[in-house]
C-alpha cells in the first residue's frame, strides 16, 4: 500500500517536473482562460446578464480543452518514446501511473480553475449565487473528465497531428450541444437526448445551477457526481488500452 | 573483474549444440531464463520461429544475429512486454511474467525512451523512486557524472543511450536485458561498458546484451546466435572459435551458418 502510495506520488511529480521545465506551457495554460474571460467581459460590457451566463460555464469548459491536449500528447510521447513500455517492465502499476497523472493534472487543473475563478468572480464582476468552492470543484471533476478522453485520445492516435484533431472531433460537438448556445430544452429532440449522453452538458448544467441558486444546492451536487462518473469511465476505459503486452 | 570473459566453457567436442560445462539438466535448474519453443507472431510473418534454450544466472549472455533476427523481439518477450508468445518460456523461474518477476527485471529498450524534457538525474531518480532504490554512483559508472543536470534532450545520442542505460541498472535488478547497450558508441567507451557488465556480472546479475557487431562476442560468457527467428547457435565463444576455426566472428558466423 505505501509502496504504491510512493510509486503514484513519485509519476506525480515526475510529471509536474515536466511542466516546470516548459514554464511556457503552464503560463497559457494559466493566462488563456483568463484572456478569454476578459474578452467575454469586453464583449459583453453592455449585456450584463449575458455575460452572468456565459462565465460560468466557460470557466468549465477551459480545464477540459487544456488538460485534454496536455494529457493526450503527454501519453502519446509515453507511447511513442518507449518510456511507457519500459514503466511496463517496473514494479509500477498501471492504476499507479493513471493515478500519478491524474494528481498532477489535478493540481494544475485546480491551481488554473482558481486562478480564472478569482479574476472572472473579483475584478470582472461575475455574479454566481452559489458556492464558489463548488464552482473550482466542478471545474477539477471537468479536468478530470479531460484527462480521461485525453488518455482515450491518445491510445487512437499514432501521432500528435491525429491526436490534436480529437480536440475539435471530441469536445467541439459537446461545446454545440451542452446548452451553452442554445437551451438543451429548445434543441430538437434526437439532439437533446444526443446531449443528455454527453457529459459537458452536465457540467454546464451544473455551472448554470451555481449561477442562479444560492448555496451549494443539491443539483450542483448531482452535476459534480455526474461529470465524475463520465471521468472515472473514460479513464477506466483508457486503462485497458495501457495494454503491457503490445504487438 | 572476478572473471575473464569468453573462456570459461570446454570445447566442443560433440555436434549437439549447447554451452558450458554444465549438464544439461543442471542447467536448466540454475537457469535465469529458460525457453522451450518459443514462437511470437509480429503482424503477418512470424520473429520468433520455435526457439529453445536457457540462460545460466551470474553470467552475461550475448544475443548476436543479423538485423530483423528477432533479437528485440526475444527481449521484449523475456521483458514481458511483446504479445502473441507462445511455447514456454520461464523467466527467475516463473512463467508469464508477473509483479514478482518485474522487481528484478532490469530492461534496456533498443530505442533510449527515457525522458527528454528531464534532466539526466531527474529521469534516474523516478525509475529510482518507482524501485525504491537508491541512484548512488550508476551515473559516474555510466561515464555520465559530469551531465547530470543537463535535459536529456540536449545531450549526444551516445550520452542519452547511457542515461538509457543507467535507467535499467537502477536497483540492481537480477536480471538485465539490455537490448543493443554499445551501438554508435566508440570503442573506449564500449570497453568501459563491457567491463561494467562484467563487473555486474561479478556481482551476481544475469545479463542479456544484444548486438548485431558480431565482434561483440569475445566479451561474453554465452552466445546466443540468432537469425530469422531461428535459433543458430548456443555456445561459448572459445566453442565458436573451436567449431569454425577462426578467430574473425563475422567469418566465425558465417561459417556456423554453412555448417548446417
Ligand atoms: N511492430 C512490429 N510489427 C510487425 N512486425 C515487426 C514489428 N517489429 C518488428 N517486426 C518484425 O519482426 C522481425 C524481428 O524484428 P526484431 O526487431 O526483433 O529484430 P532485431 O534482431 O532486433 O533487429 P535489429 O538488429 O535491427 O534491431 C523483423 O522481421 C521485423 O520486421
Ligand atoms: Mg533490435
Amino acid at each position: 500500500m505505501r509502496r504504491s502510495a510512493a510509486r503514484t506520488l513519485a509519476t506525480c511529480l515526475r510529471v509536474l517536473t515536466q511542466l516546470r521545465h516548459d514554464p511556457r506551457t503552464v503560463v497559457l495554460m494559466i493566462l488563456v482562460p483568463c484572456m478569454l474571460e476578459t474578452l467575454l467581459r469586453l464583449i459583453y460590457a453592455h449585456h450584463r446578464a449575458s455575460f452572468d451566463q456565459a462565465g460560468a460555464p466557460l470557466l468549465a469548459i477551459f480545464p477540459l480543452t487544456t488538460v485534454f491536449v496536455v494529457t493526450s500528447i503527454a501519453l502519446l510521447r509515453e507511447r511513442i518514446g518507449g518510456t511507457l513500455e519500459r514503466l511496463l517492465t517496473t514494479p509500477l502499476g498501471r492504476l499507479e501511473l493513471l493515478g500519478g497523472y491524474a494528481l498532477a493534472f489535478g493540481l494544475v487543473a485546480t491551481a488554473q480553475a482558481t486562478i480564472a475563478s478569482a479574476l472572472t468572480l473579483g475584478p470582472l464582476g461575475l455574479h454566481v449565487r452559489g458556492s464558489d468552492v463548488v464552482l473550482v470543484v466542478l471545474a477539477v471533476s471537468v479536468a478530470l473528465l479531460g484527462m480521461g478522453l485525453g488518455l482515450l485520445a491518445s491510445a487512437f492516435a499514432r501521432s500528435e497531428f491525429q491526436v490534436v484533431q480529437f480536440l475539435p472531433a471530441t469536445i467541439l460537438p459537446q461545446l454545440l450541444l451542452c446548452g451553452l448556445l442554445v437551451a438543451r430544452q429548445r434543441m430538437p429532440a434526437g439532439l437533446h437526448a444526443l446531449s443528455d449522453v454527453l457529459p459537458l452538458s452536465y457540467a454546464v448544467d451544473g455551472m448554470h445551477h451555481l449561477t442562479l441558486q444560492p448555496g451549494a444546492g443539491g443539483a450542483v451536487w448531482g452535476d459534480v457526481v455526474i461529470v465524475l462518473a463520465f471521468a472515472a469511465g473514460a479513464l477506466v476505459l483508457g486503462a485497458g488500452t495501457l495494454r503491457r503486452r503490445t504487438p | 573483474m572476478s572473471r575473464t570473459p569468453g573462456n570459461r566453457g570446454s570445447r566442443a567436442d560433440s555436434r549437439v549444440v549447447t554451452g558450458s560445462e554444465l549438464t544439461p539438466q543442471r542447467r536448466e535448474e540454475t537457469a535465469a531464463v529458460l525457453a522451450r519453443d518459443v514462437r511470437v507472431r509480429r503482424g503477418t510473418a512470424e520473429a520468433l520461429r520455435g526457439v529453445s534454450f536457457s540462460i545460466a544466472a551470474g553470467r552475461i549472455t550475448g544475443l548476436l544475429g543479423p538485423s530483423g533476427g528477432g533479437k528485440s523481439t526475444l527481449m521484449r518477450a523475456i521483458a514481458g512486454v511483446q504479445a502473441k508468445v507462445t511455447g514456454e518460456l520461464r523467466v527467475l523461474g516463473v512463467a508469464g511474467g508477473g509483479a514478482a518477476v518485474r522487481r528484478q527485471l532490469g530492461y534496456r529498450p533498443q530505442a533510449p525512451s527515457v525522458y527528454e524534457d528531464l534532466t539526466v538525474a531527474e529521469n534516474l531518480r523516478y525509475f529510482a523512486a518507482i524501485r525504491a532504490a537508491r541512484i548512488d554512483g550508476l551515473l559516474e559508472r555510466v561515464g555520465l557524472g559530469g551531465q547530470t543536470h543537463q535535459l536529456a534532450r540536449d545531450l549526444s545520442g551516445g550520452q542519452r543511450a547511457r542515461v538509457s542505460l543507467a535507467a535499467a541498472l537502477v536497483g540492481r535488478p537480477r536480471l538485465l536485458l539490455l537490448d543493443e547497450p554499445t551501438v554508435g558508441l566508440d570503442p573506449l567507451l564500449r570497453r568501459e561498458l563491457w567491463q561494467l557488465f562484467a563487473e555486474l556480472a561479478g556481482e551476481g546479475a544475469t545479463l542479456l546484451v544484444s548486438s548485431h557487431v558480431l565482434d561483440e562476442a569475445r566479451h561474453c560468457h554465452d552466445l546466443l546466435l540468432l537469425r530469422e527467428g531461428q535459433l543458430v547457435a548456443q555456445l561459448t565463444p572459445s566453442e565458436l572459435i573451436a567449431r569454425t576455426g577462426t578467430h574473425d566472428m563475422d567469418e566465425a558466423f558465417v561459417r556456423l551458418i554453412e555448417q548446417r
